[in-house]
């Protein structure tokens, strides 16, 4: 038994150690470095994609990495490795490594300014990179901005969730209840159709408007979450997650029983005005104001509720408030992630936030990891691309992603990235200062 | 009268449904702690199961050297179905424990939550890619016989629906209160950290209460398909969490508390359609529900809840 633990640490540690030797040359590669490496990889997509792609056999550009070529023809895989080889691992690693230098000078320049310079330029950066990677095609971009808003459904339920470790089912009904606050808005103000009448207000206003409306819909939201704030007062855990369930079944019901926005037929013709700029937009806002949100004494406050509400108590952490402000914050967001995905798909019916719903969120949550951001936007990509990959797949694409989740549950029970904290002077900063090049092995002083 | 007499049959019969699916639900919740997300979907493979089970026995050819009468015949293979599903789908529920629960024995809660959630898709869809999409209709296993009592109609399927789910609620209740293995569970669900340290294995009663709750809901399923006689593969999703609620609403750890409150969900739901459009059924139904839990938090049978440390 021991010798089969040691020989299995021995192999674990020689392939740690080689995975080490082979990420050596880019230790010293900041975020700033990758990032200009993705976008030169997306540049070089856009202009070189083409041939490439017709170069190594394929029809034409692979919309997702190629997965559902792969699937249709499994003799295409050389070919889609090889042209993501040349097409995006390539020029990413050779820019990074080649800018490295560079970059770093660059990140400890920026941090002689204000942290929000630096974070600034590298949102930039990314959106840059999102941008011209989904302007190839209609899919990636809505592929792309259904999982951004995932980011910030999964992010507000882990405060409530993961934070404050509730089990709180009523995530779906709060996005209902942004979804249509914010339809209602945007249709009757901006669209002519035979539900509302002609449109109140000129075309043109619409996209400054619609960040109101997205919000409305999240203090909706918010109200709604009194519904199930107020009773976590009296009890929690099991019971909580009851009432968060009738919650979600009553809003769902509301809105099947509401004539005015389309009963159980649903409510669409949304204006198009969640593009991808404004969804970038929200979800860096909902990921920044979070990530404040729980690293700031409330947050921690939150921690301690989920710890030990007598404990937390008796160390003056109001826990009343607390759980206010938790489930009323969390229901916000929750409420702007489904005004936003209601422009997106621009048809939202009461089905689409039923249990099904439910699952998805959960899991997203479950698989990225409780009590982190990182692991809440890990879990929403993730999840979100393996679905759209596995598509091909049709029924069996619900058999696999299941059990691929029972399996992180079995061996990280906690999630893939728990209990993780995100700091984004962290993330941002050089790897290497460039006034120590030569000296940095010496230990500093 | 006669309108809410009707009704109230009508109720009784959508509550033995919910009773015997919360009853499984409630067990596992209170040995183990956990939430059986899967529940619903097992009550829909148990369904299924009778399904199979009562179409293979009527397919065989035994019968007409037997010889039997009719009816006979026929209530021998519906005893047949009930025992056989039961037990297949008992060992569909432990296969269930096994896969989705045992490995995360010491797991925080909510991740036992989620492989059961997620064993329920797969369950769901597992089912659509074997059987197709197309819905199936469970066979004719009693002839309807209406009894007309003033303006009441009862039929012969609703008696039996009745008082078969509860003759298993009662049996089932016994079982826990009266026999070895019911007293393991309750002290399970008394204390699962010190009561494996008495030389009770966890691993066993978990077994047990997932086979026994499965049963039940293999027999709602048969129920429930004798009564509606259309089978689709998403049939358990709604009737899972309902008995979800059902089960909590009942307190932890009492069969009949669950039971219970799997009738009233039934009556709720039954008497909300009556008087109001039916659309409205799940709007008031658990807006009643939330009433409820806002004056008895812990549920009718259950121990209030204290802020008390948990080790």
């Amino acid at each position: 038994m021991e010798v089969r633990t040691e020989r299995m640490t021995a192999r674990g540690q020689g392939l740690r150690q080689a995975l080490a030797r082979a990420w050596a040359p880019f230790a010293r590669v900041p975020l700033l470095g990758w990032l200009l490496g993705a976008l030169l990889a997306v540049f070089i997509e856009q202009f070189l994609g083409t041939p490439i792609a017709r170069g190594l056999g394929m029809p034409k550009i692979p919309a997702l990495f190629g997965f559902d070529l792969v699937l249709q023809d499994l003799l295409l895989l050389p070919s889609i490795v090889a042209y993501a080889l040349v097409v995006y691992v390539l020029p990413t690693i050779l820019a990074a490594r080649l800018l490295s230098t560079a970059a770093n000078r660059a990140a400890s320049r920026l941090l002689k300014y204000p942290l929000v310079l630096s974070a600034l330029l590298h949102i930039g950066l990314l959106y840059a990179v999102l941008h011209v990677w989904t302007g190839l095609s209609d899919y990636r971009l809505l592929v792309v901005r259904l999982s951004l808003i995932a980011v910030i459904a999964t992010l507000s339920l882990n405060v409530v969730n993961g934070y404050m470790g509730e089990f709180s089912c009523s995530h779906p009904g709060f996005m209902s209840l942004g979804a249509y606050t914010a339809s209602v808005t945007t249709v009757l103000l901006f669209v002519s159709d035979n539900r509302f009448g002609p449109a109140i207000l000129p075309e043109a206003l619409g996209p400054l408007v619609f960040p109101l409306s997205l919000i409305l819909g999240g203090v909706v939201a918010s109200l709604g979450a009194l519904l199930v704030a107020i009773p976590s007062f009296r009890t929690r855990g099991d019971y909580l997650a009851i009432i968060s369930l009738a919650f979600m079944f009553i809003v769902k019901s509301l809105f099947e029983n509401l004539e005015v926005v389309g009963g159980a037929r649903g409510l669409g013709d949304q204006p198009n005005y969640a593009g991808l700029p404004t969804v970038f937009i929200w979800t860096a806002l909902c990921i920044w104001i979070v990530n404040n949100f729980v690293r700031s004494t409330m947050g921690k406050a939150l921690n301690a509720v989920r710890d030990g509400e007598l404990a937390a108590e008796a160390m003056s952490v109001d826990t009343r408030r607390t759980k206010f402000v938790a489930f009323l914050f969390a229901a916000f967001w929750a409420g702007i992630s489904g005004g936003l995905f209601a422009h997106v798909i621009r048809y939202i019916n009461p089905d689409t936030f039923g249990v099904r719903k439910l699952a998805e969120v959960l899991a997203m949550v479950y698989l990225g990891g409780l009590n982190s951001v990182t692991g809440s936007i890990l879990g929403a990509v993730g999840l979100n691309l393996l679905s759209e990959a596995l598509r091909p797949l049709e029924i069996l694409k619900w058999i696999i992603i299941p059990i691929m989740l029972i399996l992180v549950m079995v061996f990280r029970p906690t999630g893939l990235l728990a209990f993780r904290d995100f700091d984004p002077a962290k993330l941002l900063r050089p790897m290497q200062d460039p006034s120590k090049e030569m000296s940095d092995d010496r230990p500093a002083r | 009268m006669d309108f809410l007499l009707q009704q109230l049959v009508n109720a009784l019969q959508s509550g033995s449904f919910y009773a015997l699916i919360a009853i499984g639900y409630s067990m596992v919740y209170s040995v183990l702690m956990l939430f059986n997300f899967a529940h619903g979907d097992v009550f829909m493979v148990g369904a299924y199961i009778g399904f199979f089970v009562s179409g293979g026995l009527l397919a065989l050819d035994v019968w007409e050297v037997i010889g039997l009468p009719v009816g006979v015949q026929l209530g021998l293979i519906l005893v047949l179905t009930l025992i056989v599903s039961m037990f297949l789908n008992a060992l569909v529920g432990m296969a269930v424990e096994r896969i989705g629960y045992r490995p995360l024995r010491g797991a925080p809660r909510a991740s036992a939550a989620i492989t059961g959630l997620m064993i329920g898709i797969i369950l769901e869809n597992g089912n659509l890619a074997l059987l197709g999409p197309q819905r199936r209709a469970f066979p004719e296993l009693i002839p309807t016989v209406t009894l007309q009592l003033g303006d009441v109609s009862l039929t012969n399927k609703k008696i039996m629906i009745v008082v078969v789910s509860l003759l298993l609620t009662l049996a089932f209740h016994q079982f826990v209160r009266r026999t070895k293995w019911g007293m393991a569970m309750r002290a399970m669900a008394y204390d699962f950290v010190v009561v494996p340290l008495m030389g009770i294995s966890i691993n066993k009663i978990a077994l047990m209460t997932f086979a026994l709750g499965s049963a039940l809901a293999a027999a709602a399923g048969i129920l429930f398909g004798i009564a509606f006689p259309v089978l689709d593969p998403n049939m358990g999703i709604l009737f899972g969490w309902k008995a979800f609620v059902a089960a909590i609403l009942g307190g932890r750890g009492s069969v009949l508390g669950a039971g219970l409150a799997g009738f009233l969900l039934g009556f709720i739901e039954i008497f909300v359609v009556a008087f109001f459009p039916s659309t409205m059924r799940n709007l008031i139904a658990f807006g009643i529900i939330l009433l409820i839990l806002t004056f008895r938090p812990h549920g009718f049978f259950g121990e209030p809840y204290s802020a008390q440390l948990r080790l």
